[in-house]
């Protein structure tokens, strides 16, 4: 698929991942959230390998990819908290936390609807608010803009600034223009792989 | 904690509300029984007989209508990704799906079944063997039936697969729980029957949420 990318991401950092279709994007993305392994390289959180501690890695990220994983049959809060409880977090305790994540992202009108009148925007807001619901260091996101309008993606990208100052990190894969703030890119390029070094930050 | 309890309050909340799930299988589970006096004739004789095995069979297809469901749904809307990144290790989830699937299909065929028992004039004795065999056997067939599910995800015809793939699997239970009723009915003791039937479902328990768990990191790369 790829070969020779490499990158580190400090915290705070971003990294834009571009691309022609087919390239990898997502494989890459698959790959940072350990869905697929690499089959040569390494993976490397802190100073150790992934691999020593998948579960603790995995505890630290979000990975928002092309599905957004929404049930019809559910309402936006019962997703979202049920997305919260999957990650260790009560629920019933989490109530703010919850309205915050929903405001954010502007599904307070919506919040009690079932998600089967949502239309394909709502959906992909109601997937990106668990960004903001169960706090995360690492956000993994898969063309985070597709169905997004202008406003939700403004939306979008003060959640992203907000999380970098916290100090945060972000990797976006889009083939559409999105402002993350200063970031390193990495292109990939389908079939004649060019080594990119990205220092972000 | 939280994430287990939370993935099996999710799935019964949507197996009770979409209202297929539940409705679908005691309907189908009413009708197989019903259709079987209606094809072999009222004969009282005859129902007695072989009652036991009617009700057995019917639960037995009757949940497997709703296996192909039990991951498909995850596997299709990329929900089982976050499944997998959670931090409910993978076995633990596919237990509680299977806790789910047990309360919203198998918990209400076995509650149902003495009902379906005083249709086929089963003798009174043998209504309460027929309960508890039900509730003692269907835990392991919501179990065996989640290893065939989760391998047969994203096979073109999955339901027709999984039935082939299942229902011998299904043996064990069917043999042991139609034969408590008899041997009930046959005056002889039906306890070493349930025995087999609970030890059936811990074996079940102990070692199909980690085959499917393993199907499912298959399917999921």
């Amino acid at each position: 698929m790829f070969t020779g990318v490499s990158f580190r991401l400090p915290a705070g950092g971003a990294l834009l991942l571009t691309g022609a279709n087919g390239s990898g994007k997502t494989s890459l993305l698959r790959l940072l959230a350990t869905l697929i392994a690499p089959a040569a390289g390494k993976l490397v959180w802190g100073s150790a390998p992934v691999e020593a501690d998948v579960a603790g890695y995995r505890a630290g990220l979000h990975y928002v990819g092309h599905q957004d994983g929404v049930k019809p049959g559910l309402t936006p809060r019962e997703t979202l908290a049920f997305w919260m409880a999957l990650r260790g977090l009560e629920a019933s305790r989490a109530e703010p936390a919850l309205d915050t994540a929903l405001h954010t992202f502007a599904l307070d009108t919506v919040a009690d609807w079932p998600c089967r009148w949502l239309s394909a925007g709502q959906r992909r807001r109601l997937a990106l608010a668990r960004l903001v619901a169960a706090p995360a260091l690492i956000w993994l996101l898969d063309e985070p803009t597709s169905a997004l309008d202008r406003d939700n993606q403004i939306r979008l990208e003060r959640a992203i600034a907000a999380h970098r100052d916290a100090g945060g990190r972000v990797v976006v894969a889009s083939h559409t223009p999105i402002d993350i703030g200063p970031a390193g890119v990495v292109v990939l390029d389908a079939f004649a792989p060019t080594p990119d070094h990205a220092a972000a930050g | 904690m939280a994430a287990f309890t939370g993935l099996f309050r999710r799935d019964l909340r949507l197996a009770l509300r979409q209202g297929g799930d539940t409705g679908l299988v005691l309907g189908f589970f009413v009708l197989a029984v019903v259709l079987f006096p209606l094809g072999i004739g009222p004969e009282p004789a005859i129902l007695q007989r072989i009652g036991a095995g009617i009700v057995w069979v019917a639960a037995l297809l009757a949940a497997l209508l709703s296996l192909d469901r039990l991951f498909e749904a995850d596997y299709q809307d990329g929900g089982l990704e976050l499944l997998a990144l959670s931090s409910l290790p993978l076995e633990l989830a596919v237990l509680a799906k299977c806790a789910a699937h047990w309360v919203a299909t198998g918990l209400p065929l076995a509650l149902i079944s003495p009902f379906l028992a005083l249709l086929l004039d089963l003798e009174p004795a043998a209504i309460p063997v027929l309960l508890v065999s039900l509730l003692l056997g269907t835990p392991a067939l919501s179990l065996i039936g989640s290893v065939a599910a989760a391998l047969t995800l994203g096979a073109r015809r999955q339901g027709v697969v999984l039935s082939i793939l299942v229902l011998p699997l299904y043996v064990p239970p069917l043999v042991f729980g139609a034969g408590s009723v008899e041997a009930s009915a046959a005056g002889v003791g039906v306890r070493a029957y349930l025995l087999i039937l609970a030890a059936l479902t811990l074996a079940a328990l102990a070692f199909c949420p980690w085959a499917s768990a393993a199907a499912l990191r298959q399917a999921i790369e």
